[in-house]
């Protein structure tokens, strides 16, 4: 696992990706507590002396229309989007492992059932659906919101569990603990669970977006806590406002790329695990490129002992362990 | 260890009851293709087998002859069509396709590839404790590890401290199959059956693996299931040898006499074709008139031939062969063998090593409508 970790780390895009991640998770956590104490700003408070103002010294990003600090929204929002967003990818991840993990380990007739389970819900229309559901339980925050996009996103993750856990289930290694009489809940918890690893992480990066992504277009459509502030309610108060024909720029932009740096970030994290289990989607770096080229054009001069190094260094970058990607 | 051959007497003198036995067990596969038409696959048929304390039992087949679905019917993964699996004389039941766990304690499976038996993810030490806390409580950290001491010990994983943190990725085959073996052994069962277990491993440490087989079968007294399809480490390691034949059994008994003097033709196909330098290179072609590529494939389960399942590639079949399935025939010291050559008293025709079946009267072999293989056979004796 530890080689695993260390690969993981190595290429530029899981770092960059992860770095982006933790910025707004610190952003989130701590922003809303820095914002207060330091410039003194409250996201909610209506300036009425500062009316739709564009950046400036006092306000970084400008006011919108109700005399509200943008920058103050933007911390504040970030901590209602995550949140919709990594609540909405755990309830998607669990309910998806609790379906697809039994459906593909059991297989047979629990498999029919829990299958014909994430087929309704691959074909039921969910935005509607959350629509529908969302509107009826109006007013009641973004817990309700994350509840309801968890709720209806876990099937096409269910299959993909699915499918891998039929896999790993066949292999030599859970019938020989089934006959050393381990119990069901063991094999399907420590013996095949760890192998789908991989499968779950980039499942749930993928569900944080989606949450972000559609806690954003409920709350533009209308659908969301009144009182909470998000990215998504940022934008739908910019639209309502009219920002775009009043030339705010500074209402809707911040809170837009905010969401589009999330999901680049989270996609970023998932080509590196990608990676790691597929090593066909490896590039060479460039330096790497050069640098063998180099060598191997000055061989003549350069020392044998020499060369050796420099093809370790370049085996570390190129050709990660084979052992570890298995994992 | 010594490395000259394992003593072909067995280690318990009295021939008690079998501690566990298959009786005429039969396992069909129902199979649906993609366009939904379903076939059975009649993967092991009316098989007899029984494992005495203390003996090692061969069971002896080409890749799909069932060696693989019978041992995991003792294992007790599926359950049988028909049939049972007796444990110590008490019929095994299974509940909603698991058997009881009390089954596992005493029956243990070592699979063929060492290198899938054992999860990725787990240290050696995992391994061997999990069956320890199962089925013998064992808890407290300090007796745990003495066990798991104790247990690479026996099957020679020393110094331990080097292994025991391992993960199976950084152990040679040799040595994650002594882990897994080292697993099997940690539940302390009754009977072993070992699937193939040295096919995958280099052959510089078959030896070792097959003498320490051959040391827990004499020190603990285990009985041996041992599935190969090398005749030549079966005579090695083995009491007594059953050779299967798609599915069905078509001889069985002491291993010198199964391998000295066959009494099926299937047999002596086999031991045949086991490099023996002793032999001549072409009396195998002698007797079958052909080399192995020219005596066909193995039957198709889903629609096994009529009668006799080896008639197709029978240098012997006689018209009864393809109509009609023999009977087992006992031949006294606890050889037996299904084979129509018996009943229909041409049994020596099997025993002239390397002559083939130039003294038959050309009349009794002679007929019109056989098989391709057959017809020459008799082209040639004329």
């Amino acid at each position: 696992m530890s080689a695993v970790r260390r690969d993981l780390l190595r290429g530029w895009k899981v770092r960059a990706g992860l770095s982006v991640l933790a910025f707004f998770v610190l952003l989130a956590l701590f922003g809303p507590w820095l914002t207060a104490s330091v410039p003194g700003l409250d996201p909610r408070a209506n300036d009425l002396t500062a009316i739709g103002l564009p950046p400036s010294a006092e306000h970084w990003l400008g006011t919108t229309q109700f005399g509200q600090d943008v920058l103050a929204q933007t911390i504040e929002g970030t901590r209602g989007s995550l949140f919709v967003g990594f609540l909405s990818a755990v309830i998607g991840t669990a309910l998806a492992i609790l379906v697809g993990l039994p459906a593909g380990y059991f297989g047979g007739r629990t498999d029919s059932w829990l299958n014909f389970l994430s087929n309704l819900f691959i074909v039921m229309p969910v935005l509607p659906l959350i629509l529908i559901v969302a509107g009826y339980m109006q007013g009641t925050g973004l817990w309700v919101i994350a509840l309801i996009i968890g709720f209806f996103g876990w099937s096409g993750g269910a299959r993909t569990i699915r499918a891998q856990a039929m896999s790993v289930s066949n292999r030599d290694f859970v019938l020989a603990m089934r006959t050393l009489g381990e119990p069901h809940h063991r094999l399907l918890f420590h013996e095949v669970l760890p192998h789908l690893t991989g499968w779950i992480a980039a499942m749930f990066l993928q569900g944080v977006i989606g949450g972000v992504m559609a806690e954003a277009g409920l709350a533009f459509l209308g659908i969301s806590d009144s009182g909470a502030i998000s990215w998504g309610t940022m934008i739908q108060a910019a639209q309502q406002q009219s920002a775009v024909l009043r030339g705010m720029w500074w209402w809707f932009v911040p809170p837009g790329l905010c969401i589009a740096l999330v999901a680049t970030a989270a996609t970023l994290v998932n080509f590196g695990v990608d990676e790691l289990s597929n090593p066909k989607l490896r590039t060479v770096r460039r330096s790497v490129v050069r640098r063998t080229r180099d060598r191997a054009g000055s061989a003549g001069s350069a020392g044998s002992a020499d060369r050796a190094g420099s093809t370790d260094r370049a085996d570390g970058v190129v050709g990660q362990s084979p052992v570890g990607s298995d994992a | 260890m010594t490395t000259t051959p394992a003593p072909s007497a067995p280690g318990t003198p009295a021939p008690d009851a079998p501690v566990l036995e298959a009786v005429d067990v039969t396992k069909h596969f129902t199979v649906r293709s993609a366009v939904g038409t379903r076939s059975v696959v009649r993967a092991v048929e009316g098989a007899t087998l029984s494992l005495p304390r203390g003996r090692v039992v061969a069971l002896v087949g080409e890749s799909g002859s069932g060696k693989t679905t019978l041992a995991r019917l003792l294992a007790g993964f599926y359950a049988p069509t028909s049939g049972e699996i007796r444990l110590e004389g008490v019929p095994v039941r299974q509940r909603r396709g698991r058997v009881e766990r009390g089954h596992h304690r005493d029956v243990q499976l070592v699979f063929q590839d060492p290198f899938g038996s054992l999860n990725p993810l787990h240290r050696v030490r995992h391994n061997i404790e999990r069956p320890l806390r199962l089925h013998h409580g064992v808890r407290g950290k300090a007796e745990l590890d003495r066990r798991v001491r104790e247990l690479l010990e026996r099957v020679a994983l020393t110094p331990v401290e080097q292994f025991v943190d391992k993960f199976p990725h950084e152990l040679s085959g040799g040595q994650r199959q002594r882990v897994v073996i080292a697993r099997a052994l940690a539940v302390e069962p009754k009977v072993l059956l070992g699937d193939e277990p040295i096919s995958m491993l280099d052959v510089s440490i078959r030896l070792e693996m097959l003498n320490l087989l051959d040391r827990l079968r004499t020190e603990d007294g285990l009985a041996l299931l041992y599935i190969t399809h090398d005749i030549a480490s079966a005579r090695y390691l083995c009491d007594d040898i059953v050779v299967m034949y798609a599915g069905e059994m078509v001889e069985g008994g002491p291993k010198e006499h199964v391998i000295a003097d066959p009494q099926h033709p299937y047999t002596r196909l086999l031991v045949e074709s086991s490099p023996d330098p002793g032999r001549g290179a072409r009396d195998r072609e002698a007797l079958f008139d052909a080399d192995a590529d020219s005596l066909g494939e193995p039957p198709s389960l889903i629609d096994p031939p009529a009668g006799c399942r080896f008639h197709p590639r029978c240098p012997f079949a006689m018209d009864v062969c393809r109509t009609q399935a023999p009977e087992r025939i006992n031949l006294g010291d606890g050889r037996w063998a299904r084979c129509w050559l018996h009943q229909e008293g041409r049994a020596g025709e099997l025993a002239r090593p390397g002559a083939g079946v130039e003294p038959v009267a050309p009349g009794a072999l002679a007929e019109p409508a056989a098989a391709p293989t057959a017809t020459r056979t008799t082209q040639e004796t004329q």
